[in-house]
Order: structure tokens, then C-alpha cells, then sequence
């Protein structure tokens, strides 16, 4: 049994009020909140220890770097990497994806294809979209079934010879659904075609093992899971980002420089190039540690309580309809009642202190598929209660009164 | 026709019986009920403002010296907050709307529906009324 208080506890942003109420946080879809570790992380490291990494050969740029390269040893740890040099950081999955896509780019042509699906969040569309605009490859899409589940057979049917890469996610940020990533994987390699997973609503949330799982990428953020913005992570198989040309030029990226040819670093190096976001992946190792503590399978099964008792309590409010409806689902719950916008629910629960989110939540083509406007959305976190649930759903049913 | 002035003052005044933000809410839900329909051939793709959020459509047509303000959005608190915006605007003339403060908004506490961030339209719905009035006072 998890201690919720004590874990409560250690988020200091918990305690505050919103619009005179206690805040009832449920949009950790769209960020986390952060430790107290993590915060004093930050603070730590710009106090007592500021200073560039792997290049001073002064004590300060050593302890930064020590701590820096802790934090990947951390990432490799939590993921189940076989190498600590497959963790490459960038600014957050949006990053990730971006990179991957524009190095990837150059072994493509036309005839080729990438198969990515109608759940994605614009993040895992329009990079996609960009490389094949430029490489002359063609974009195919998994098409979603009605209870928000990939249509298998669909993707059955656009593997081929031609696949040369598959990119979805591991949670839908507007559904909830958890995909059956080992399947994809499996019939991708089937067509050697590569796989990339977007797994920034799963990594606080499912224990992942790269090795295991054999994804040749797999992204996610910091500011998903406690830690702080402006930090990702993005796994890739040696082999496979030892082939990639590198994606940004500069310093900390290279091996030699002449005016006339340049030879790059050796992973991870080769993709880091420029000062990265030091204090970020100094702190964001608190947020794994806290992960760690409380362990990644209690929070799961702790969520998928929660997850369940909002949904039947949800269910009971009457005109509600929830979008996502697969049986393996994570802690998200995307709704509309009926002849309500999901705007003005949004914003008459926040005068009660209850953070929702709304709109289209970077998804429009699940929007379009469902013909709706956008959805009002529960995302849940550790941290949050079954007390908070009941807050929630009562300020969505005087939402409801006002608005009828 | 009262002044555009004279009208913020009225409402100020009238926001001031609301003792907490429920009452508030429910008469801006009521004037989003209460505001008279956008004819649906105005309701096109050209008069629609899109915001992240909500949508809403503003048309405008000039008569004898004044611009008429008509307009819908789909979410109705957005759509009370035009309402509120269309009775002080409409049926004043280009160059009164143009000149136009709104700050009366931030007096009825209603500044942070306005901000870009709620992405509802509304921010550039004043905008496109202004573009309008500008138009018209040439």
C-alpha cells in the first residue's frame, strides 16, 4: 500500500490553494508536478556548483559533469538500456522525435514509407510529415477504432517490404489507450523496418526495459515524470545511432574540427551538440529517484484504482461520454457531456480550484475522427486521490447545472 | 444611443451586485443564451475566428454611419463574453470603436477570459472588430 500523504508530501505545489480552494491537480497529462528534490536540485546546482560540462578541467566543471553523466547512468538504469551511451538528451520528446526524424531522413527515398498512426499527438505527425515532404518517402497511417484502440488488421495490411519505420505511441495523451507496443514492434521487424515510440505518457507510468521490449527508439520528458522542463530523453540501439548522421552542428558534438572536415564525437555525444540543459538533467535524476522509491508498478496499479473509480464515477453523470474506452488503459479520461462544450466545463471547475484540461490536446486528427470539437480531460498522477476524484466530479456536476 | 463609455459604466455597475464568481458566471451564461443569433449564412469558414479552444464567428455590416455587430461561438461563456462585447460596440460608428478602450473588462474581473493563453477567440475577436471599423471609417 502506497503512504499518498507522504508522497503528497513531497510535492510543495500541492499545498497551495486556487481561486481560494485546495488545488485538485488533474492535468498531469500535460506536465507533472515536481518534488522538492527536484526543486532543490536546481536551486543546488546554481548555487554551489554551476559550471560547464566535459570541458573545464577545474574542480566545478568535474563535479557538474560527474553529475550530469549520473543522471544518464540513472535514465539507463530505469529504462533497462544495454549501453549508458544509447541515452541521448534533448530538450523533451517533442525533440526527440524531431531528431530522429531529420537524421533518419537521410537514409530514406522515395518508395519508401512510415507507417505512424491516427492516435498520435501533432508531435509524432508533423516531423514525420516534414521528412517526408523533403525524402520523398510516403506517410501511411494506423487508423483508430471506435473504443480509441489502433486498428491491427489496418496495420496488418500497410506493413511491407516498403515500411521503413513505424513511429506511434506508447499511451495516447487524449485517450488513454495503452498500445500493444510488443505486437507492433514484433510485426515491424517482421518487414525490417524500424520502430520508434513516443512514450512520453508512459514513463512514469509503465515499467519499461529497452532490451525486452527491443523498440530502436523510444522518447520521453523529463516534465512528465516530477522532473523539470526542457529536458528528454531519447533511447536509440547503438548500432542503429552509431548509422545516423548527426542532427545539429557545434560544439561538444565533434571529434576534430578543420575549415575543410569535420569528424564527429562518439554517442551520446554526437547528437548533444551545443551547452545542454545541465541543471534540468541534474534534477531531473531526483525525479527518477522518487520514481524508483515509490516504484514504477505500485504507481501503475495505484493509478488504474484511481483510474477506475473515476470512470464509474464519471459514468454516473448523466449525458457524460468518455472518449478511449479500451480495456489496457492508463490514467487519463477525455469526456464530453452532452450539449456541453468542453470549454466551459474547463473553465467553471477551475473557479473551484479543479485543473482540467481542454481543447484538442495536440490531437486534432483524433477530434476529426470523433467529429467533436475537443474533450474535457482527467489526467492522473500518484499523487492524486480518491477525495479529489469526488471534488472533481462535483464540480463537473455544477458545471453541468450552471451550463443546462 | 448611450456612448460607448456610458455603456461600460452601466456595466460595471451591473457586475457590481454579484457577490462571488457563480452569480457572475451565470449571467455571463445567460447573456451567451440571451444574444441574438447569427443568421447561419454568416456562420462561414471567412467569419469565423479560431481559437484553441472555442470558436467564434463575428460579422459586421455597415448602416448609415454605425457598424451592426452579429456574432456566435460554440462555448457559452465565450459566447456571454461577446454578448457583452456586442452591446458596447455595436451600432457605434468606425471611428468611436476604433478609439475604444476595454479596459471595463478587467473591472468586471473578466481580464483572464481575455488572456491569449485561454485561446478562446475572444482576443481576436476585438482585434477583427477593429479591423472592421477601421475599414468602414474609410
Amino acid at each position: 500500500m502506497l503512504d499518498i500523504n507522504k508522497i503528497r508530501a513531497q510535492f510543495p505545489i500541492l499545498k497551495r490553494k486556487v481561486n481560494d480552494k485546495d488545488l485538485v491537480y488533474f492535468d498531469n497529462g500535460a506536465t507533472t508536478q515536481k518534488t522538492q528534490s527536484v526543486i532543490d536540485a536546481e536551486t543546488n546546482y546554481y548555487s554551489y556548483e554551476n559550471s560547464n560540462v566535459h570541458r573545464g578541467v577545474h574542480f566545478l566543471s568535474g563535479l557538474a559533469t560527474d553529475k550530469f553523466e549520473e543522471t544518464r547512468s540513472a535514465i539507463q538504469e530505469f529504462i533497462g538500456a544495454k549501453h549508458k551511451h544509447e541515452i541521448i538528451f534533448t530538450k523533451g520528446t517533442t525533440d526527440s522525435i524531431n531528431l530522429v526524424a531529420n537524421s533518419y531522413r537521410t537514409l530514406l527515398g522515395k518508395g519508401d514509407e512510415i507507417i505512424i498512426s491516427e492516435m498520435e499527438h501533432h508531435s509524432n505527425i508533423v516531423p514525420w510529415q516534414m521528412c517526408c515532404e523533403i525524402s520523398g518517402a510516403t506517410l501511411k497511417v494506423i487508423p483508430l477504432l471506435d473504443n480509441g484502440c489502433l486498428d491491427m488488421n489496418e496495420f496488418d495490411k500497410l506493413l511491407s517490404e516498403n515500411t521503413k519505420l513505424v513511429s506511434v505511441s506508447h499511451v495516447s495523451n487524449a485517450l488513454g489507450t495503452i498500445n500493444d507496443i510488443e505486437t507492433i514492434i514484433a510485426k515491424a521487424h517482421n518487414f525490417s523496418a524500424k520502430v520508434m515510440i513516443d512514450g512520453a505518457q508512459a514513463a512514469s507510468h509503465i515499467t519499461l526495459n529497452m532490451q525486452k521490449m527491443d523498440a530502436d527508439f523510444y522518447c520521453f520528458s523529463a516534465h512528465k515524470m516530477f522532473g523539470p522542463t526542457g529536458v528528454g530523453v531519447l533511447y536509440g540501439k547503438e548500432e542503429i545511432l552509431n548509422k545516423l548522421p548527426p542532427y545539429q552542428g557545434g560544439g561538444e558534438m565533434i571529434k576534430e574540427v578543420s575549415l575543410k572536415k569535420t569528424t564527429y564525437a562518439c554517442l551520446p555525444h554526437k547528437f548533444e551538440a551545443g551547452t545542454p540543459n545541465i541543471s534540468g538533467v541534474i534534477s531531473f535524476k531526483q525525479a527518477i529517484d522518487f520514481i524508483k522509491e515509490v516504484g514504477v508498478s505500485e504507481i501503475a496499479k495505484y493509478e488504474r484504482e484511481l483510474l477506475q473509480y473515476a470512470t464509474t464515477e464519471a459514468l454516473k453523470i448523466e449525458g457524460l461520454k468518455i472518449y478511449g474506452t479500451a480495456a489496457h488503459k492508463s490514467g487519463i479520461i477525455s469526456f464530453n457531456i452532452e450539449g456541453l462544450h468542453p470549454y466551459d466545463i474547463g473553465v467553471i471547475v477551475d473557479k473551484m480550484g479543479v485543473a482540467i484540461r481542454t481543447g484538442h490536446h495536440c490531437t486534432q486528427p483524433i477530434m476529426d475522427r470523433f467529429n467533436i470539437p475537443g474533450t474535457a480531460r482527467i489526467s492522473l498522477a500518484v499523487y492524486n486521490t480518491k477525495q479529489e476524484i469526488d471534488i472533481c466530479i462535483n464540480a463537473i456536476k455544477k458545471a453541468k447545472l450552471m451550463l443546462s | 444611443m448611450s456612448t460607448i463609455k456610458e455603456i461600460q459604466t452601466e456595466i460595471i455597475e451591473d457586475f457590481t451586485i454579484f457577490d462571488n464568481w457563480m452569480q457572475k458566471y451565470e449571467y455571463i451564461i445567460d447573456l451567451g443564451k440571451e444574444l441574438s443569433p447569427l443568421k447561419n449564412k454568416y456562420k462561414t469558414e471567412e467569419n469565423l475566428i479560431k481559437g484553441c479552444q472555442s470558436r467564434v464567428w463575428l460579422h459586421a455590416e455597415y448602416t448609415k454611419g454605425k457598424i451592426i455587430y452579429t456574432a456566435d461561438s460554440d462555448a457559452i461563456m465565450t459566447k456571454g463574453i461577446v454578448a457583452i462585447l456586442i452591446n458596447v460596440l455595436s451600432g457605434q460608428s468606425p471611428s468611436e470603436i476604433s478609439n475604444a478602450k476595454l479596459d471595463f473588462l478587467n473591472d468586471i474581473g473578466l481580464k483572464e477570459q481575455l488572456s491569449p493563453t485561454r485561446a478562446n477567440g475572444l482576443v481576436s475577436m476585438i482585434k477583427q472588430m477593429k479591423i472592421y471599423a477601421l475599414a468602414y471609417s474609410k
